[in-house]
């Protein structure tokens, strides 16, 4: 069976685009179901703001999409790309790009549906708060998709970047690791971001005068909450960007994909455990907001311990591209 | 490609480093952010007991952590001493 090198790239190139648009659906599917599922709560306990329920509920399912139609448009990138210089690395390259956007899709998605939904049920319990409301389920979910969008950017070096001369082994291990390191780094991140939206949403409507504090502590908890990711981008652009030497070995190349492997699973906790602390303190600082400050402080010393595992992957990571 | 023995011993090292440490970072992490959720509700229903309640916070999350730091270290036995 011998197969030009042709028919490798587009096999590689299908298979990325199927990954991507599979994987992708996961997290959209599951935080639009979730904000669906709050509105209809709300509406049983309203129906006269049903139009409204209504309304907000597409909006808040409109932003969580936004991660499923970026692993789309990979997706559709990979079936239909251009593959007139065809090399090995390209084919690996284009299977890393749709591995990398498909899971960095579920934790956005899965995170932006958390804010819609307690954002319809807030609107039922504080309904001259519902403009407020709307406002900050934006802001919390756009937050939530940060993560999401390093992974499409990553993607899409990884797909369009013209690797010239670099030698077959080991860059191939450094483009796999690259797209996992910031596939999977991003669906902690994604997640806990949408904890601590989903709870400042849920605290405006019970306490309307808490709105400037609670969307500060929520702000200041998501920013936390993205760091996994960042530190998934900064190791793939690293594995990305690097020059390695040729070597026919097998030991290098498994050390910069174990790198990237590293990065990618080490920023899953820490990127959920940061939204769960922050989840927590944006709900006790609508609940009792003369303590805001105190609160705010013991969030960031729990997050700091929370994300000492993401350094130690991080530090790895380094190690396994650097020093081995 | 030239693959020998002590290469493939090398190249499983390598990759079990990964793993260890890419999977042992998540059990530490979701459980130390658990602990700090708990603690702000704590520190919110009863905000005099602060200094308290950060002291067990922290004792408890150097337990969690511990599953991290056995991750690291074998990461770190795996890339050297092996």
């Amino acid at each position: 069976m011998a197969y030009d090198i042709q028919t490798w790239v587009k096999l590689a190139a299908f298979a990325g685009g199927g990954v991507a648009m599979g994987l992708g659906a996961i997290g959209a599917a599951i935080g639009e179901g979730y904000t669906a599922a709050q509105a209809n709560t709300a509406v049983s306990r309203n129906t006269g703001m049903s139009g409204d329920i209504f309304k907000s509920m597409l909006v808040g399912q409109a932003v969580a999409e936004s991660a499923s139609i970026f692993a789309l448009v990979i997706a559709i990138l990979l079936l239909f790309i251009d593959i007139s210089n065809a090399t090995v690395l390209k084919a690996v390259s284009l299977f890393a790009g749709g591995l990398c956007m498909g899971f960095g899709a579920i934790g956005s998605g899965v995170g932006s549906g958390l804010p819609g939904g307690q954002a319809c049920l807030g609107m039922v319990r504080q309904p001259a708060m519902s403009g407020r409301l709307m406002t900050n389920m934006l802001i919390g979910s756009a937050v939530c998709q940060t993560p999401a969008i390093f992974a499409m950017v990553v993607s899409l070096i990884l797909i369009f970047m013209d690797f010239g001369g670099a030698p077959l082994c080991p860059t191939w291990a450094a483009l796999l690791g690259a797209g996992l390191s910031m596939g999977l780094a991003s669906i902690g991140s994604g997640m806990g971001g949408g904890f601590a939206a989903g709870a400042s949403c849920e605290g405006i409507a019970r306490q309307p005068d808490s709105v400037g504090n609670v969307t500060t502590t929520m702000l200041v908890g998501q920013a936390v909450a993205q760091t996994p990711a960042i530190f998934g981008l900064l190791i793939s652009f690293v594995l990305m960007f690097k020059a390695y030497p040729e070597s026919t070995a097998l030991s290098p190349a498994m050390a910069l994909l174990a790198a990237g492997i590293s990065m990618g699973f080490g920023g899953i906790g820490p990127g959920i455990g940061n939204g769960l602390t922050a989840e927590g303190a944006v709900r006790w600082v609508a609940r009792n907001m003369n303590y805001a400050g105190d609160l705010m402080r013991i969030m960031l010393v729990g997050q700091a311990v929370s994300q000492s595992t993401a350094i130690y992957a991080m530090v790895i990571s380094l190690v396994l591209i650097f020093v081995v | 490609m030239a693959v020998e023995g002590a290469d493939i011993i090398k190249a499983a090292a390598f990759l079990g480093a990964g793993l260890a440490m890419g999977l042992g970072a998540i059990g530490p992490g979701v459980g130390e952010g658990m602990a700090a959720a708990k603690t702000c509700e704590a520190i919110g229903k009863n905000p005099r007991e602060a200094g308290l309640l950060t002291r067990t916070m922290l004792v408890g999350q150097a337990v969690s952590e511990s599953t991290g730091i056995y991750s690291l270290v074998i990461a770190l036995l795996l890339l050297f001493v092996v």
